[in-house]
């Protein structure tokens, strides 16, 4: 089993007549996905790979039944192809987007407690379930079939814990990258839930880093509600108070919350063990098999 | 991006806040045409972008003249918390009786805005929501709808502003709220809002964060971010357009996605080496990126050896060799040791394309991190 896709998953690409859509559709479609449609205004009639492309997500939703959409749009008319994509009542929305306003993204948060669709990002990799279904823009060939799930707030660090795992034949459910934004959609709660849930996953990674307070408030979760086991990895250890760290989310306060010690600590109390380099995460995640 | 004080304050007078009468000065001479023409007292303030600059020395209350000329002297120039006092503030001295706290900033785990207000102005309002919670009223904004101005009137009332104020102050809390939403902050704070001693309500220090990722809307903004830069490289790194922080260390790291190069930097203090910098080249860098990007970690003369990890998604690896080659081809010889980790999109390309004789390769992370650290010490023996 997996989370939140799977091969029934079919996907409308937003933006796909764009480099970066066009060039991830073809490994979407490569990889096994079913990607159903695009989505451009005043492309309609187009198609890109032998994918029909459509003015409009909703068009695109009607007449290819597509329950999900991966949003590659500029980030000046990301929030607005989120709003559009979230009135058409799909099951899941991926934002790959880097560079949404974080007013504009408080609007879509707004918005996404009125409907029952899922939002995946801003600003990630997306979400892959190896030999199903991947929606973004991680690299299919260092994922394999398993028992293992991963959240991760950062896509180059999903990719590096990935590799290490499935270099040691350790496989996945599904991978999710919740992406680096102060506001997203999917929070690790909300994986965590997931992989909770699935009878599939036997153990859990869950990587984090610093800003915020998501990675505490999980670690109360997992405290509360996690019976599967759970591997944890927090980046962010020598990053200075005050300085944003790449990512938008990244950056410790000058008060000194969202530190990494903060995080580790709270996990730690939890009952996750937090490895101090990637390797030591896949050690844990061998314990726990 | 964090505005100047006195941008700051430009804005929020335009926008109807109060604040005292002031000038900008770089030199002694200027600070003094500036007394001359507002008045005693008066505050000069350094503006720079560090907490605490009362208790740092960074700002002086001058009674007259002759004060105001040993101030000027002692600020300008000062170096402030690691920064270089190039500006200062000349404002009139305000003669209060009580001081506010009044801000907006996002509640990034309600995902949404959230303006507050406390009588315990003045001081470090961080220890105060620390130590005291209950001090500082706040309500949270619906941002499809805005601040409704009983919000604004509640927070006032809740925090205890004293009534003959509520008016005043909760007139500056909806404005800094409008501004917030239509300038696209992550941060707006006055602290203190002063009472005066003639019963008047003024905005004596500005605070104003500009959400970096909206400044394609905001151009008059954007026009003061080569002023934001408090350091030459990263002045360097923004013409550049690349995510760059300075640190410390000797050992520069180059890595594609925050939390990869933020995993590179925990590694290299993990191993005991000590990080000179983060920089990420994003996803999808094209050659010239990855030349760009070795030419900044080159020119910070404490780096003493580089180590370069990627790994590719969007990112591919034979792009990012071809860019290594030449950017390291065009030097007699390479200026500092250079390791390399490719791994994952066309990793195998890239590592047929690199050229060894100018960088070492390194097959795993941990590798990479440890080997670039071994090159420093080799590099502090010679």
């Amino acid at each position: 089993m997996s989370i939140f896709v799977d091969d029934d998953t079919r996907v409308v690409v937003q933006g796909i007549t764009g480099g970066e859509g066009r060039f991830h559709a073809e490994q979407m479609i490569d990889y096994g996905t079913n990607v159903v449609a695009g989505a451009v205004p005043g492309k309609g009639g187009e198609s890109v790979h032998d994918v029909p492309v459509y003015d409009t997500v909703d068009r695109a939703v009607e007449a290819e039944n597509a329950n999900a959409s991966v949003v590659f749009v500029p980030p000046a008319f990301a929030a607005d192809a989120i709003f559009e994509a979230l009135d058409t009542d799909l099951d899941l929305v991926v934002a790959i987007t880097e560079g949404i306003p974080t007013q504009d993204m408080a609007r879509v948060k707004k918005r996404l407690s009125e409907v029952d669709t899922r939002l995946i990002g801003p600003n990630c990799p997306g979400i892959i379930t190896p030999g199903e279904a991947k929606l973004g823009i991680l690299p299919g060939n260092i994922f394999a079939e398993g028992n293992v799930g991963l959240v991760s707030r950062s896509g180059t660090l999903t990719y590096q814990v990935v590799d290490n795992l499935t270099q040691r034949g350790i496989g996945q459910t599904t991978a999710v990258g919740i992406g680096g934004d102060p506001i997203i959609g999917t929070s690790f709660i909300d994986a965590l839930e997931a992989f909770e849930a699935d009878t599939d996953t036997d153990a859990v990674v869950m990587c984090g880093e610093i800003g915020g307070e998501d990675e505490e408030r999980a670690a109360a979760f997992i405290a509360e509600h996690m019976d599967t086991p759970v591997a944890g990895f927090i980046a962010g250890r020598t990053a200075p108070p005050g300085k944003r760290m790449g990512h938008a989310g990244a950056i410790v306060s000058g008060s000194g919350t969202g530190t990494a010690e903060s995080k580790i600590e709270a996990l730690n109390e939890a009952g996750v063990p937090v490895g101090d380099t990637p390797e030591e995460v896949a050690d844990h995640v061998e314990d726990f098999l | 991006m964090k505005l100047h004080e006195h941008q700051a304050k430009e804005i929020f007078a335009d926008a109807g806040i109060p604040v005292p009468e002031s000038r900008l000065a770089s030199s002694v001479s200027e600070v003094l045409d500036a007394v001359d023409e507002i008045g005693f007292p008066a505050a000069i303030k350094a503006q720079v972008h560090v907490g605490g600059r009362g208790k740092a020395g960074g700002i002086k209350i001058a009674g007259d003249r002759e004060e105001a000329e040993t101030y000027a002297e002692e600020i300008l120039g000062m170096d402030l918390k690691g920064y270089t006092v190039e500006k200062v503030l000349v404002e009139a001295g305000v003669d209060f009786v009580d001081e506010l706290y009044v801000g907006v900033t996002m509640d990034r785990g309600k995902g949404r805005p959230v303006a507050m207000v406390s009588t315990e102005g003045g001081v470090d309002i961080e220890q105060v929501a620390e130590e005291t919670p209950e001090a500082i009223a706040r309500e949270h904004v619906d941002p499809s709808f805005g601040m409704q101005p009983y919000q604004a009137r509640k927070a006032v009332y809740d925090a205890g502003v004293p009534r003959e104020f509520a008016r005043d102050v909760s007139g500056i809390l909806s404005t800094l709220y409008d501004l917030f939403e239509e300038r696209d902050a992550s941060e707006i704070e006055v602290n203190p809002v002063m009472i005066t001693s003639d019963d008047e309500v003024v905005a004596a220090d500005a605070v104003m964060n500009i959400d970096e990722d909206a400044l394609f809307r905001q151009p008059e903004l954007a026009e003061l971010e080569e002023e934001a830069y408090e350091d030459d490289l990263e002045r360097k790194a923004g013409e550049y357009d690349l995510d760059y922080v300075r640190l410390s260390g000797n050992v520069g790291i180059i890595g594609n996605g925050a939390g990869l190069v933020m995993t590179t930097l925990d590694l290299v203090d993990y191993y005991g080496g000590d990080p000179a910098n983060f920089l990420d080249i994003g996803g999808g860098a094209k050659a010239e990126r990855v030349m760009n990007a070795l030419d900044l970690v080159f020119s910070d003369p404490n780096v003493e050896s580089v180590v370069f990890n990627i790994f590719g998604g969007i990112t591919r690896g034979d792009e990012v060799a071809r860019g290594i080659n030449e950017a390291l081809s065009a030097f007699e010889t390479v200026p500092k040791p250079v390791v390399v980790r490719l791994a994952g999109t066309n990793a195998e390309e890239g590592m047929e394309i690199l050229d060894t004789d100018l960088v070492d390769v390194e097959p795993t992370l941990e590798e990479a991190v440890q080997r670039a650290i071994a090159n420093t010490e080799e590099v502090t023996e010679e």
